[in-house]
């Protein structure tokens, strides 16, 4: 079954299509890829799909069920977890507590403190950022301040993770540490749609890639195919 | 003419008297706003004192309220620079975030507020005072506006316009103008930030003392009667888009014309329906009406 | 980690300060005279109003200037419900009443307004302080040609100690909500609205929710305020001054711990009460200038400059120690 389709997605931004009738889906355990030059709509497709932005016209589906239109906050709690591209962590937060934030309000609603506080170490335990539970957020690396993101969305225990641009502004060392990171989530049974412009990362870790240009979709296929593709090396060298 | 005709006449002549004033501070505020963030609390003090030193400059020292012009503009116009020079640099620089320094240089012209009509009551105390000035009538097709309210109308659309094609055509309103619209590009294009800062800002006030002069002429002076023309002018540039200096010439004028509307209707209502119409378009159009 | 710890540790000797002062409070009316009875009922005042606006304001950085109005409008509810000619409510239930009409206002208001951000909101909610006044005084010109209202006397112990109870139901309120699941939701929208919406946060209700919490204190202290007002007219129930004097007593104390806001308003409503009856013609004059240099000079209030003094001596005591060692 298909985690996740969209049908005819599509956002207009004034007169400029930033999304246009784009088509697709993603399968339960998989690793997708969404790449394309700058400006291609990519981070506007994320925000469609976790509902900071409503498609017009477009239908984008969960589980199987209708899911557009809904408020962000419900949709995290059906199972959508995401990054953003530039972090958004709780910087005057402890990070434990930033973790807290998300198994609280990501889970189910009767959720205790014991249970969420339990959960939350765990999340940052996963990431690899126990020892730093207690410093404020802002004190972080660039790359554990990306890896605190990714364990706050885990705590909200979700099926699908959107992952946006995790590995940009990191060095050699942290790109592969963050595809390590993503290969744990994946056997955990986690879905997962990731925007990348690392190539090593993506080609490495994905089992099938989605190119957007101009807000549309051109291309669609495994690793291979994509770079293979002469429609998709165009678009790039044509930059 | 029948009489329906002369009383939209009336009403539209009295919204433009109005609405040239309304203009004058609103873009003053807009300038404060648009380019240096500060929104103004003190903005009608400004007003305030332009038209009190207007006031004994003519009844006391008997120099011509137009004269009063000439003295007051540049007057609010150094003591607008050196606030900004002083009090407002230094909030900038030592706020964490822009947000950050809009709130408190907010809370600082609160505060400004207090002192200037601290001021103005030792000077002049809590009576109202006036004095007349060119209160005959003119005739002008059929209906009879005071000549004061004519030269304050032909004055304030004159200063408006002259400013703005100061803004439009020479080399230092080209620097506030990309400065209000990206200060970090701006100071990259060698804009000398600070000193376009303190100018905007040294303009503003000059443009509320200005507005005080001439509206000296008209009505009754208070110490206390500022704030009312500083919720007036926030008004006016949300309706016209912070920081667009033409939206709140426009704005100015049109408010003015409700303004007259209302008061024909009921003169107690007219603050009311300021801020009904301004309320109502904050959630329509947060970006104003002649917004981007 | 508050949420998790919540130990003894920490906690006994604030909780004895604050029993102490409770206690000296509520004993007030046996030792201290009637002018200190009256002047600790106007500082109670500024209290709630300052610690309810920081209730909301603080941790989801939304400015609100709409406290003139909530206040106002339990003014008003005291001026109908308990007019001079005889009481037709209860004080108590009139009390009630007065909270729940702001915090209905404030949910209203709040579902149409906490989308603007920044200082829309700030705008909007002052604009909400305008509208009503002139829209009230409209209305007792035209429709009821009253010019003013006049409430009924009520013993001023009583008023005190009812705004005394209102105090502490605020204090207590604040803190489990600082405390709770709830706080913590509420500064992750100070801190990233986006971010808290995106795990999982219901923004639109905790901020809406929070805005008619804080709105019920302040209408419940304006309906007890009436009654030591004893006239009431649109201009002293809407006056737009309260709607900054929270703002202002909240950043001369330091918002970030919960008796920052507190000290400030004590201190701020001393100052004013003194001001105005020792200098009532500089009040004006010294009370804006002691506004713009707290502004100025104390960006994290108070609180932020004994703490930073604390620091100071504490690292200045440690380079001793350090230096004596490097001597032995």
């Amino acid at each position: 079954m298909q985690i996740l389709e969209g049908e005819k997605v599509t956002k207009y931004f004034g007169g400029l299509a930033a999304v246009s009738n784009v088509d697709f889906y993603v399968g339960q355990g998989e690793v997708v890829g969404l790449i394309g030059p700058n400006g291609a709509g990519k981070t506007t497709l994320f925000n469609l799909i976790s509902a900071s932005l409503v498609p017009k016209p477009g239908v984008i589906k969960f589980k199987g069920k209708n899911i557009t239109g809904k408020k962000p906050h419900k949709i995290c709690r059906m199972g959508i977890a995401r990054t953003f591209q530039t972090v958004k962590i709780f910087t005057n937060m402890p990070v434990l507590q930033n973790v807290l934030a998300g198994s609280f309000f990501g889970t189910s609603p009767g959720m205790s403190s014991a249970d969420a506080a339990r959960e939350a170490s765990e999340s940052l335990e996963f990431v690899g950022l126990s020892d730093m539970a207690a410093l404020p957020a802002r004190d972080l690396t660039l790359a554990n301040q990306k890896r605190l993101e990714v364990a706050r969305a885990m705590a909200t225990r979700p099926e699908l993770l959107l992952l946006d641009e995790l590995m940009a502004g990191l060095n050699a060392t942290e790109i592969t540490e963050g595809m390590e990171l993503v290969k744990k989530i994946r056997d955990k049974g986690i879905t997962i749609v990731m925007i990348e412009h690392v190539m090593k990362a993506i080609m490495n870790v994905c089992d099938r890639i989605i190119v957007l240009h101009h807000g549309e979709k051109i291309a669609e296929g495994t690793p291979q195919e994509i770079a293979t593709s002469k429609k998709v090396i165009e678009v790039y060298l044509g930059e | 003419m029948p009489e329906s005709i002369v009383t939209i006449m009336d009403v539209a002549i009295g919204g433009l008297l109005l609405g040239g004033i309304y203009a004058l501070i609103a873009m003053g505020l807009s300038l404060q706003y648009g380019v240096a963030r500060v929104l103004n609390i003190s903005h009608g003090e400004f007003i305030m004192l332009g038209a009190f030193s207007t006031f004994t400059l003519y009844t006391v020292v008997g120099i011509n309220p137009l004269i009063c012009l000439a003295i007051v503009g540049p007057i609010a116009f150094i003591i607008g620079f050196l606030l900004q020079r002083t009090l407002f640099t230094q909030l900038r620089t030592s706020a964490p975030n822009p947000g950050a320094f809009e709130a408190s240089s907010l809370l600082a012209t609160f505060g400004l507020m207090y002192v200037i009509q601290g001021i103005a009551l030792q000077i002049w105390g809590a009576d109202y005072r006036a004095y007349t000035y060119l209160n005959f009538g003119v005739d002008l097709g059929g209906a009879i506006f005071s000549a004061n309210k004519l030269v304050i109308l032909g004055f304030a659309i004159g200063i408006g316009v002259a400013f703005y094609i100061f803004l439009a055509r020479t080399h230092m309103g080209k620097g506030i103008r990309s400065a209000a619209q990206d200060p970090t590009t701006a100071s990259l294009m060698g804009v000398n930030i600070n000193r376009v800062l303190a100018l905007c800002f040294g303009f503003g006030a000059a443009m509320a003392g200005l507005a005080g002069v001439l509206y000296s002429m008209r009505i009754p002076l208070n110490p206390a009667m500022g704030l009312q023309y500083t919720l007036i002018a926030i008004i006016i540039i949300v309706l016209g888009g912070l920081g667009s200096i033409p939206g709140a010439f426009i704005g100015g004028l049109i408010l003015g014309i409700i303004g007259e509307i209302v008061t024909y209707i009921d003169p107690s209502l007219s603050l009311a329906a300021y801020y009904f119409i301004f309320m109502l378009l904050l959630l329509v159009r947060p970006k104003g009406i002649f917004g981007k | 980690m508050n949420i998790t710890r919540f130990t003894s540790k920490g906690f006994l000797i604030p909780g004895l300060i604050s029993l102490v002062i409770l206690i000296a409070l509520v004993t007030l009316p046996f030792y201290g005279s009637l002018y200190n009875v009256i002047m600790v009922t106007s500082i109670l005042m500024y209290i709630i109003l300052t610690v309810s606006w920081v209730l909301f304001s603080g941790p989801t950085g939304y400015m609100s200037l709409a406290t003139a109005a909530f206040f106002g409008i339990g003014i008003y509810a005291s001026a109908i419900f308990l007019p001079n000619t005889g009481a037709i409510l209860p004080l108590l239930v009139v009390v009630v009443i007065g909270g729940l009409v702001s915090s209905l206002v404030a949910l209203g208001v709040g579902a149409l307004t906490l989308r603007l951000r920044g200082i829309y909101f700030a705008i909007f909610t002052f604009g909400l302080v305008v509208l009503i006044l002139e829209l009230g005084n409209w209305w007792e010109h035209t429709v009821t040609h009253t010019r003013g209202r006049f409430v009924m006397l009520v013993d001023n112990d009583v008023i005190f100690y009812i705004m005394l109870a209102i105090f502490v139901l605020l204090m207590l309120t604040t803190y489990l909500i600082r405390r709770s699941k709830f706080g913590l939701a509420m500064r992750s929208i100070g801190e990233n609205e986006e971010a808290a919406a995106h795990i999982g946060v219901n923004v639109t209700m905790v901020k809406v929710i929070t805005f008619a919490i804080s709105a019920f204190f302040m209408g419940a202290a304006g309906v007890i305020w009436a009654t030591k007002l004893t006239y009431v007219d649109p201009y002293v129930a809407f006056n737009p001054l309260f709607s900054f004097m929270p703002v202002l007593m909240a950043i001369f104390g330091g918002m970030g711990q919960i008796y920052g806001p507190v000290i400030g308003a004590v201190i701020f409503a001393y100052l004013q009460e003194k001001l105005q009856t020792e200098f009532p013609y500089y009040y004006m004059l010294i009370f804006g200038f002691v506004l713009v240099a707290a502004i100025l000079y104390l960006p994290d209030g108070l609180i932020g400059l004994i703490q930073k003094l604390w620091r100071l001596i504490r690292r200045w005591r440690k380079g001793g120690a350090a230096k004596q060692d490097a001597n032995t």
